[in-house]
C-alpha cells in the first residue's frame, strides 16, 4: 500500500499553544508571535504529501498527470485547489484516497490524530451519483452498507445529519425528485456517514447553476465546519477556491506541480463563503491567483 | 383542483381509448366472422382451413376426453422450466464472465460463433444425445435462449458507468460490493428485458423439441394433427399457443412493473 501511516508526532504543538494563553497575559507580543510561529510549525499534519508523482499508462503511451507534488494539510485546515481543466486534479485526490497507487513519492497521514482509523477519508467525487433504484435515505446508508458498519449509533448519527441539514421529509423520495443543490447535500451526508476526518471535494458544484452553486457552497462549508472535518476542495473557480479556504493552492498546466501556494486571511467575522466574497482583500486574492493561472507576470 | 381544458383532455384521451378498443375488437370478430363464412360457404376447403365452429367444438371435444388439459400443461411445464434455467444460467454466466475478464475476453470470438449460429439446427443432435424426453426439449430450448442472454445481460454488466463503480471503491467497496451494489440494480431493466425476449424463446425451443420428440405437447399436437390431417387439432393448438405465449409475456411485464415499484 502507498499510504503510509505514521504514528510518532509530537504533543509539542497544542501543548505550546495553550502555554501561550499565559505567556500572552504576561510577555510582550514579541516572544508572542515568535513562539506562535514555532508552535504552527510543530501543529500535526494530517496529511503529508512529499514529491508525489503519477503515471497513466495506456497503449496509446503514457501521459504524465502529477510531477512532484509536496504540501502538507493540518487539521481543521480547509484547502481549495485549482488548476487548469484536465491538468490533474482529481488524479491528485484519488492518489490522496488511494485509489490510485502513487508512481512515485508518499502520502503519509497521521494516524494518532485521527478519529477514524479505519475510514480516514471521505471522497465525494465530481458528480453525486445517487442510485436511481434506491430512496435518498438508502442512498445515504450506501457507504455505511459497503463498510458493513451499519450499526445503530452510525444510522442514528445519518439521521442526526438528515434532520440537522433539512432532508429529513425528503427520505423516502427517489434522488430525482430533489433539486440540485439538495441532492448535493445528500451526497456530503452520504460521504459524512461513515465520519471521516478528510474530506475530498471534487468540484462538488460543478453540476449546479451559478444561484444554487453559491447557495450550497454556503450549506457546505458550513456542515463541514460544523462538523470540525479537515476538507481538501479543488475546483478551477477563483472566487470559490478563495471564499472557502484558508489556503489557496495553484496548479500549473499538466503535468500538475504547485505553482504558487496562498494563506488565505479575511478580516470577516464568522467566515462563510458569501461573506468572503465581499471581503476588501478578496479581489486581491483574485487578482494574484489569476496571474498566477494565466502565468502573468506579477505587477507588484 | 383540474382545469376545465384539463378535464376536456382527459375525456378526450378516454374516448379514443374506448374506441381503440373496439376497433381491435372489430378487426378479431371480422377476421373470425370471415373465417366461418368462408368455410361454410366452401370458398375455402373447412378440411384444411378449419373454422372458428370447427375448432371450438374440438377443443370442447378434447377438454372433455382430458387429453387437450395435459398437453397445454406440458408445454407450459417445459417452457417455464426452460424459461427458469435458461435465465438463471444466463445471468450467472454472464457475472461470471464480468468478474473475470480474462475469460470474457478468451470466450468471446466463440460466444459470437454460437450467437450466429441458428440454435435450432442443435436440436436434432441434442435428441440423439439425450433421448426421446423432456429433458431433451427443455434442453433444446435452453440452449436456443442462453447464448442471447449471456450475452445482452453481460453487455449490461460492461456498460455500467466507471465512475459509479469508482463511487463503490471511495467506501472500500471490493468486487462483490460493486457487483451487488451498482452492476446488478443498474441492469434491471436489462434483465428485464433479456427475460421478455427469453420466454418468447423458450416457448420458440419447446415448440422444435415437442416436434422431434413427438410425444405430448401443443408442438405435438400440431405435427401429429398435420400427419394424420387433423387441421382442426393444428388451427386450436396455434390458437392456444397464441394466448399461451401472450399470457407468459403479460406476467413478466407484471413482474417488471412490481421492480419499478422496489426501485429501479
Ligand atoms: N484513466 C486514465 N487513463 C489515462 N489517462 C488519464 C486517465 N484519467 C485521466 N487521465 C489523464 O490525466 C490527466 C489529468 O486528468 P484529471 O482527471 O486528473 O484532470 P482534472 O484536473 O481533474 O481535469 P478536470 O478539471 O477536467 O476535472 C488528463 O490529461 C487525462 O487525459
Ligand atoms: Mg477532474
Amino acid at each position: 500500500m502507498s499510504v503510509k501511516l505514521n504514528s510518532c508526532y509530537s504533543l509539542k504543538g497544542p501543548m505550546i499553544v495553550l502555554a501561550l494563553l499565559f505567556i500572552h497575559v504576561l510577555w510582550s507580543h514579541l516572544i508572542y508571535y515568535t513562539i506562535l510561529i514555532y508552535a504552527v510549525m510543530n501543529m500535526p499534519n494530517l496529511l503529508n504529501i512529499q514529491q508525489l508523482s503519477y503515471v497513466y499508462h495506456t497503449m496509446q503511451g503514457e501521459t504524465l498527470a502529477i510531477k512532484d507534488i509536496s504540501f502538507t494539510v493540518s487539521k481543521g485546515q480547509f484547502i481549495s485547489i485549482v488548476g487548469p481543466s484536465g491538468c490533474g486534479k482529481s488524479t491528485l485526490l484519488s492518489l490522496i484516497s488511494g485509489l490510485l497507487a502513487p508512481s512515485a513519492g508518499q502520502i503519509v497521514i497521521d494516524q494518532s490524530i485521527l478519529e477514524n482509523l479505519k475510514y480516514a477519508i471521505g471522497y465525494m467525487l465530481q458528480k453525486d451519483h445517487l442510485f436511481e433504484w434506491r430512496s435518498v435515505y438508502e442512498n445515504v446508508l450506501l457507504g455505511l452498507e459497503i463498510a458493513h458498519v451499519k450499526t445503530p449509533e452510525n444510522i442514528a448519527y445519518v439521521e442526526e445529519l438528515l434532520e440537522k441539514y433539512e432532508l429529513k421529509d425528503f427520505k423516502k423520495y427517489r434522488p430525482s425528485q430533489l433539486s440540485g443543490g439538495m441532492r448535493q447535500r445528500v451526497a456530503l451526508i452520504r460521504t459524512l456517514a461513515l465520519k471521516p476526518d478528510l474530506l475530498l471535494l471534487d468540484e462538488p458544484f460543478s453540476a449546479l447553476d451559478y444561484q444554487t452553486r453559491l447557495n450550497v457552497a454556503d450549506d457546505m462549508y458550513n456542515i463541514i465546519k460544523k462538523e470540525g472535518k479537515t476538507a481538501l476542495l479543488v475546483t478551477h473557480d477563483i472566487a470559490e477556491a478563495i471564499s472557502m479556504a484558508d489556503e489557496v493552492i495553484v496548479l500549473s498546466k499538466r503535468p500538475a506541480n504547485i505553482k504558487a501556494s496562498f494563506s488565505i486571511t479575511l478580516e470577516t467575522e464568522d467566515r462563510t463563503p458569501l461573506k468572503s466574497r465581499a471581503d476588501h482583500s478578496f479581489s486581491s486574492y483574485f487578482n494574484q491567483i489569476w496571474r498566477e493561472l494565466n502565468d502573468v507576470p506579477s505587477t507588484t | 383542483m383540474t382545469s376545465q381544458a384539463q378535464h376536456d383532455f382527459m375525456k378526450h384521451q378516454h374516448q379514443q381509448k374506448i374506441w381503440i378498443s373496439i376497433y381491435q375488437l372489430l378487426i378479431l370478430i371480422s377476421f373470425l366472422g370471415i373465417w366461418e363464412l368462408a368455410a361454410n360457404m366452401k370458398w375455402i376447403d373447412p378440411f384444411i382451413f378449419s373454422s372458428p365452429t370447427r375448432v371450438v367444438t374440438t377443443f370442447v371435444d378434447m377438454l372433455l376426453k382430458g387429453s387437450l388439459l395435459n398437453h397445454i400443461g406440458i408445454t407450459l411445464y417445459e417452457t417455464l422450466v426452460s424459461f427458469t434455467l435458461g435465465s438463471f444460467l444466463g445471468i450467472l454466466i454472464a457475472i461470471i464472465l464480468w468478474w473475470c475478464e480474462k475469460v470474457a475476453k478468451t470466450l468471446e470470438p466463440y460466444l459470437i460463433v454460437l450467437n450466429s449460429l441458428p440454435k435450432t439446427a442443435l436440436a436434432p443432435i441434442i435428441i440423439v444425445w439425450l433421448g426421446n424426453t423432456t429433458k431433451s426439449i427443455i434442453f433444446t430450448a435452453i440452449s436456443v435462449s442462453i447464448i442471447v442472454t449471456i450475452i445482452n445481460v453481460y453487455y449490461g454488466f460492461s456498460q455500467v458507468d466507471v465512475e459509479k463503480i469508482k463511487l463503490i471503491r471511495t467506501f472500500g467497496g471490493q468486487k462483490g460490493a460493486i457487483l451487488s451494489k451498482v452492476v446488478i440494480p443498474a441492469n434491471y431493466a436489462n434483465i428485464i428485458s433479456t427475460m421478455k425476449v427469453n420466454i418468447g424463446l423458450s416457448l420458440i425451443g419447446v415448440i422444435i423439441g415437442e416436434f422431434l420428440v413427438a410425444r405430448a405437447g401443443l408442438g405435438y399436437l400440431i405435427v401429429y394433427g398435420s400427419q394424420i390431417f387433423k387441421l382442426d387439432w393444428v388451427m386450436m393448438s396455434l390458437i392456444i399457443l397464441g394466448i399461451l405465449a401472450t399470457v407468459l409475456y403479460e406476467v413478466i411485464l407484471l413482474i417488471e412493473k412490481k421492480v419499478q415499484k422496489i426501485g429501479g
